[in-house]
């Protein structure tokens, strides 16, 4: 799987904007280009909280619907719908994202696209969500699937 | 240094099937010159910030930094570490300071 170059390459396709699906595309991304290997990231339907200035500083973790909330406790889901659940276990996880010197998802998010990382919303899910280039972290840009897609040619396509 | 004399250095050290030191203990400001060199890299005083830093942690913690550490503590950013160490630079930096291949997620 090698792009143009001789490089190999990942696209990565992120369509979940809760906390801890928010942190596995950046940190493969972040990985991808520690080691030398291109990746783009692109950004749909919830994904694009991520990459949304209003939202990316403030993702939440959900307890209800989410069987797996070890290592630190679990809440079983009619426990998960009791106001303050989210808040806490979002208070947690972020803890521990700062104890593996993990940086917060803005953060994280700029460090990727310094690394050479392209960053891209899904046209479609901005339209449906009324958002516009400028609701989008500086250095983000907007593209169709297709051309995405395209963009991906000869890379390893990633959907989280 | 010439390139002969470079090859001749790098003949009596030891590496891993990956291409890092089989030895970190072995590493001389030389062989990391002529290292840098084998993978086209010319060296800058910016590049030894980066090496010599990766060296102190080395000595003091067994184990090289995070990138994530190394754009923390000294004053070379994410962006410029990238563009010193082309091809990764987790992976190219280690090599040139003679450290293990980085395990680290970050």
């Amino acid at each position: 799987m090698e792009n143009g170059n001789g490089n190999r390459k990942l696209s990565i396709i992120s369509s979940k904007g809760s906390l801890d699906m928010a942190m596995p595309p950046l940190i493969l991304a972040n990985a991808a280009r520690m080691s030398g290997i291109d990746c783009d990231l692109f950004f749909t339907f919830w994904g694009l909280d991520i990459i949304t200035k209003k939202k990316m500083g403030g993702l939440n973790v959900s307890t209800v619907g989410n069987p797996n909330m070890h290592p630190w406790f679990h809440i079983p889901t009619i426990m998960g719908v009791i106001p303050g659940m989210s808040a806490a276990a979002t208070w947690m996880m972020n803890r521990e994202i700062e104890k593996l010197d993990f940086p917060p998802v803005p953060e994280f998010l700029e460090m990727v696209m310094d690394a050479g990382s392209c960053v891209y919303g899904c046209k479609m899910s901005m339209d449906m969500m009324k958002l516009t280039k400028d609701d989008l972290v500086e250095g983000a840009e907007v593209l169709g699937a297709m051309e995405f897609l395209e963009l991906s040619e000869n890379a390893q396509v990633l959907f989280v | 240094m010439t390139i002969e004399a470079t090859s001749n250095i790098l003949e009596t050290v030891q590496f891993d099937g990956d291409g890092y030191m089989a030895d970190p203990h072995a590493w001389t400001p030389e062989i990391g010159e002529a290292i840098a060199q084998s993978l086209n890299i010319e060296l800058t005083d910016r590049h030894w910030v980066v090496i010599n830093f990766a060296r102190q942690e080395f000595d003091a913690n067994g184990e090289a930094p995070t990138l994530r550490r190394i754009t923390k503590t000294t004053d070379v950013n994410t962006k410029e570490l990238y563009a010193l160490f082309p091809g990764g630079p987790a992976k190219t930096a280690a090599k040139i300071s003679g450290l293990e291949k980085p395990t680290g997620c970050i």
